[in-house]
Formats: structure tokens, sequence, C-alpha cells
């Protein structure tokens, strides 16, 4: 299975619902754009990065988080700087890394399972507009489970390639890769449905 | 019981199984042919992933053309990669796939997975990923999967094919202790050999009905 | 949608995770790195239509908000939505889908010239229009300028969408996935 970019702690963060930490995250998004002043933006954003020793991390993790977006933080302070002020510039990359910190520390608490259960869970009232939330976990828990074994064929078309001298050609290696998968896959429905799979 | 009646099955207007009548009663019974020759097709039949385009194939009390959902709760099927039929990327969360659909309370579903998983020596994979297990531990999984449903018949659809000769013999193993009725279709005239009854399919129809010691000797000669 | 759909939506998703696996070619002069995972999308709309494929990069971009590294590069979680490319990866997604659309109204005289306009439609498009949007939004900059932004990337993106018409009309001849649907 892939791992998910968690770390295990026992942290107050660590311990919270899932669902509770995707619902603070979405408020926290739409919260930003709410507030125009860079000051209290400030202040948000030194309360995120302080969660971050507060659930166990230390601020190489936290730097993990910010490096990717920091040319991007960068840039949007230029733009700004050149179309409006230094202010308005503040509260563009204030908000967006607070976003992305707070996402990251969302990320970084939360098994991939327990996301996914809630997910499971969130979609239950869906069921009535033909939903069928058995078959959506069925579908999540197969791509985790056939990553390993897709890329697997994929390693063997292209071993298989490089002794024919095409393994420089992408199409030699796709449409193989595409027909594999398709047989797997049918070899998989059969399986599935004779173990008599049949939420309906 | 397996009852098949006048069945045939059609493909494009291709005729895969031409009217095949018997039953079957014994406990072991291996299945033979060329590629093609359509004895996967036969098996198929026999818990209902195929439908008969004519005739009726019933097994036990079940008619596979009324009953198809009983059907495949009462004869497992295990297939020749295991690979293809573990869905789940936890080994306990797989074999948990078949029960779920049984509706069988928390604790019961834990018992069968303790029990099945000590029976093929796979307790301490509770928890494993299933794809870092080995060929033969996937086979094993895939027949656990199968067999926590409790199903009265298990049909194996070339189950060594792919292990190499260890794991080949964990499987046979395996499959030899089962208290079920078993059907193996299977190149490897071994792995059949101790069967009670064996049919070798050839363009459709069975060529031959036999125990192993005239059928096996009857399909070598064929494909020389 | 019958457990063979389902198996394909999975299957194309675990697919696109794959190709997130070859390391990113980088072009010659302009040094733009093209990965070959937006061939996921293109692929899953040409292969299984619109309704199938866009399921299919729907499960997948939600796998990667839920945290599963499996972006090319490794990245994942929440955090790549709020980047400037997240508009491109949950443009996929809308990508996969009218990409199918068009393949399913073209499919029984698809040739290379239908074919490839279906692709490019999709997955340049309208891709571009979606992706564009997001970081004109998130840059704060207008739609004109992230276009001009965007337009290096384009080279990379006509290499995949002769890939994907290939391979569709490939896989079209061995598997026809799409005339069994209807």
């Amino acid at each position: 299975m892939i791992a998910g970019l968690y770390i295990d702690g026992n942290s107050a963060l660590h311990r919270a619902a899932a669902g509770l930490k995707v619902l603070a995250l979405v408020l926290l998004g739409t919260g930003v754009f709410l507030i125009p002043d860079w000051p209290v933006l400030a202040v948000l954003l030194v309360t995120v990065f302080i969660l971050y020793p507060a659930s166990g991390f230390g601020p190489r993790i936290l730097w993990a988080q910010i490096r990717p977006i920091l040319w991007l933080l960068a840039l949007f302070f230029a733009v700004q700087l050149w179309l409006n002020d230094w202010q308005a510039g503040l509260v563009v990359i204030f908000r967006l890394a607070a976003i992305v910190s707070f996402a990251g520390l969302v990320t970084l608490t939360t098994r991939t399972s327990d996301m996914l259960a809630a997910l499971e869970r969130a979609m239950k009232p869906l069921a009535r507009f033909g939903v069928n939330p058995e078959k959506v976990s069925l579908a999540f828990s197969m791509v985790l489970r056939f990553i390993p074994v897709i890329a697997q064929i994929g390693h063997e078309i292209r071993d298989a390639q490089r002794a024919r001298g095409l393994d420089k050609s992408v199409l030699a290696l796709v449409v193989p890769l595409i027909i594999r998968t398709l047989k797997t896959a049918d070899d998989v429905a059969d399986a599935i449905d004779a173990r008599s799979f049949d939420p309906d | 019981m397996i009852t098949l009646e006048n069945v045939t099955v059609e493909f494009d207007q291709r005729r895969v199984l031409d009217d095949i009548s018997l039953s079957l009663s014994e406990k072991r019974i291996g299945i033979v042919g060329a590629n093609g020759s359509g004895k996967s097709t036969f098996v198929r039949l026999l818990n209902g992933l195929q439908v008969a385009s004519s005739g009726t194939v019933r097994v036990d009390d079940f008619d596979a053309a009324k009953d198809g959902r009983k059907l495949r709760r009462h004869v497992g099927f295990v297939f020749q990669n295991p690979d293809n039929q573990i869905v789940y990327p936890v080994v306990e969360e797989d074999i948990a796939f078949g029960l779920k659909a049984l509706k069988l309370p928390k604790d019961e579903i834990d018992r069968r997975i303790d029990e099945v998983l000590a029976r093929y020596g796979l307790s301490e994979f509770r928890n494993h990923p299933s794809h870092l297990l080995s060929g033969g531990q996937k086979q094993l999984l895939a027949i656990s999967g199968v067999l926590v449903m409790a199903p009265r018949y298990v049909i194996f659809d070339e189950p060594t094919t792919l292990l190499d000769l260890r794991n080949r013999n964990r499987v046979e193993r395996a499959i030899a202790e089962l208290d079920q009725t078993v059907i193996t279709v299977s190149h490897d005239l071994d792995l059949i050999a101790g069967y009670d009854r064996v049919l070798v399919f050839e363009n459709g129809r069975i060529a031959c009905d036999d125990v192993p010691a005239i059928a096996i000797p009857r399909y070598r000669e064929m494909m020389a | 949608m019958n457990t063979k759909d389902i198996v394909y939506i999975a299957l194309f998703a675990a697919v696109t995770a794959v190709f997130g696996l070859f390391p990113p070619i980088t072009l010659p002069i302009t040094g733009v790195p093209v990965t070959a995972q937006s061939l996921g999308p293109m692929l899953a709309g040409a292969i299984l239509g619109a309704r199938r494929g866009g399921l299919s990069i729907l499960l997948f971009v939600v796998l990667v908000a839920l945290g599963l590294p499996l972006l090319s590069g490794g990245r994942g979680g929440f955090g790549v939505f709020l980047g400037a490319t997240g508009g491109f990866i949950v443009g996929w997604v809308i990508s996969a889908f009218v990409i199918g659309l068009l393949i399913e109204k073209f499919w029984d005289s698809l040739h290379i010239f239908n074919a490839a306009l279906s692709i490019a439609v999709g997955g340049i498009v309208v891709l571009y229009a979606i992706g564009n949007l997001w970081v004109s939004i998130v840059v704060d900059v207008s739609y004109w300028q992230a276009t001009v932004g965007a337009a290096p990337f384009l080279i990379g993106d006509v290499i995949k969408v002769a890939i994907a018409t290939a391979a569709c009309l490939a896989v079209r001849r061995a598997y026809p996935l799409i005339s069994r649907a209807r």
C-alpha cells in the first residue's frame, strides 16, 4: 500500500476527528479571504506555525511545507508590489502561507485510512442520489491495491521493450500498459463478481 | 450434485460449449483441455459467471439462471492470478470483503478471518500490505477470501500455473485438505492425478470422461 | 454502474498514479519539465468515455487531496490545490470528461484527426482555460497574463495529445470499450 504523508504522533491534532480537521481547513480557507488586514493575518499565520511544535513537528517539517511555495510567495509579493503596495503583498502571501501550512498540518496528522473513513461517512447522505457508498469505498481501496500491480506491469513492459530496443518509445510503453490494465480489469471484475459483491 | 442438461454457450455465433449434458457428484473433479476447448467456460457456468445460451445448469438446489446470487455463495471460485482477485490493499480487509456482503456481525467476521489466516499460516500477515506477500501467500490469501464465505464447492482455474515448485506444493496441499467438493481446471496433470474423475474438453465437447488413470493418458495422446 | 465499470474507474486512477512515478523529462531550450502524468486524464477520457473517465480522475484527485503522495514528484495533500497548479489538477477531471464526451460522439467514425481534435480540445483548451483562471485568481494577475505564463507548457501537452491519440486508436482496435458501453 502507498504510504501517506502522515507522521505518527499523539497530539490533540492527531487525535482530533478527520472530518473536523477538514472542516476547520475549509473554514480557514474561506475565512482568510474575508480578512483584509495584514496584521490580523500575520497573527493567524503565527498561530498556525505554533501548532507545528504543539503537534510534535520540528521546524524542518514546517519548512518542508513552505519551501515548495516559496518562489510562488515571492512572485505574488512582487506582483502586488508592482500593481498595488507592500501591504497588499503581505495580505496575499500571509493568506496563502496560512492555508498551505494548515493544510500540511491536517495531512501530517491524519492517517489516510481515517480520512477515507470520514469521506465514506460524509458520503452516506449521497446514497439517495444514487451514489452507492460501498461501490465508492471499493473503488478507493482498489486504487491503492492496484498501484503496485500496475507499476509492476509497467516495469515488465519496459524490460521487454528494452530487450527489443524500443525503450525510447513512450507509445511502446503506453499501449501495452493500457491493454494489460484493461485485461487485468476484466479479470478483477470477474473475481469480484465471483465473490458475490452485490451492493444493490 | 451438479447437473447440466443440453447446455450450449455461444459467443458471437461461435459455439464455445456444444450441447453438454452430465452430472457430477464426486468430491474431486479435474478438468483438462487445450486452450479454447471450452473448459474455462464450463467452470464459469457453475458459479454463474457465465450464463448458458440454452439448456439448464443446476448445482444442488440452485438453478444458475434464476439463483445467480445464491449460486455464487454456494460455489467459490479461485482464479489463476491471485493479483487479480485480491482487491483490498491490506490482508484482513481483503478477506473481510466477501464477508461484508453476507452482512455478518463484526465479531463473527473477525472470528472467521482469524480462523482462515491461522489455517494457512498467514496470521502474522493480518495487517500486512497484500502486494508484499509472495506468490504462494497471495494464492493462499485468495483461497482464504473464498473459503471464509463457507462455500460447498470450490472451483480452481489453473491455481498453480504462476507459482514456483515450493508454492505449487503448498497450494496443492491446501486444496487437498479441503472438505468441500473441488473442481480443478489445470494444465498440471500431477495436480489432478489423484482425483476421482477427469473431464477432457475438446472443441466445446467432452472428449473423455473417466478416472484419471484412463482420462489423463487419453488426453496426452490427443495432445501428441 | 456495474462491477466492471467500477474496476475500470479504479484501475485508470491507479494508471494515472503510476504515470506520476516516471521521472519528468526536461524539454530542451525552454527547460520546462514535462511529466507523463497528464497523459492519465487524456487516456481515461479517450478510452473509458466521459462518465467513467471523469469519475476515474475524480477518484485520483480525491485521493491526492486525502494526503496520498500520488502526484509526480511525490506531492499530495490539500496544499497542492492552493498552489498555482491546483487548477490544472482539478481541471483534469473536467478535461477527462470532455475528452470522453467528444470521443463518444466521434466513436463510430473515429480517425486520427477527430481523435486528436477531441483530446486537444479537452486536454489543452478546456484544461488551460480552468488552470489559467485558477492561476489568475491565486496569483492575482489578469487572465491574459496567466495564459502567457502557461504557454511554455504547451509544447509538452501537444506531444502528449499526439501520444494519447495514437494510444486511443490502437487500444480502440484491441479493446473497444466505448461501443461496448452503449
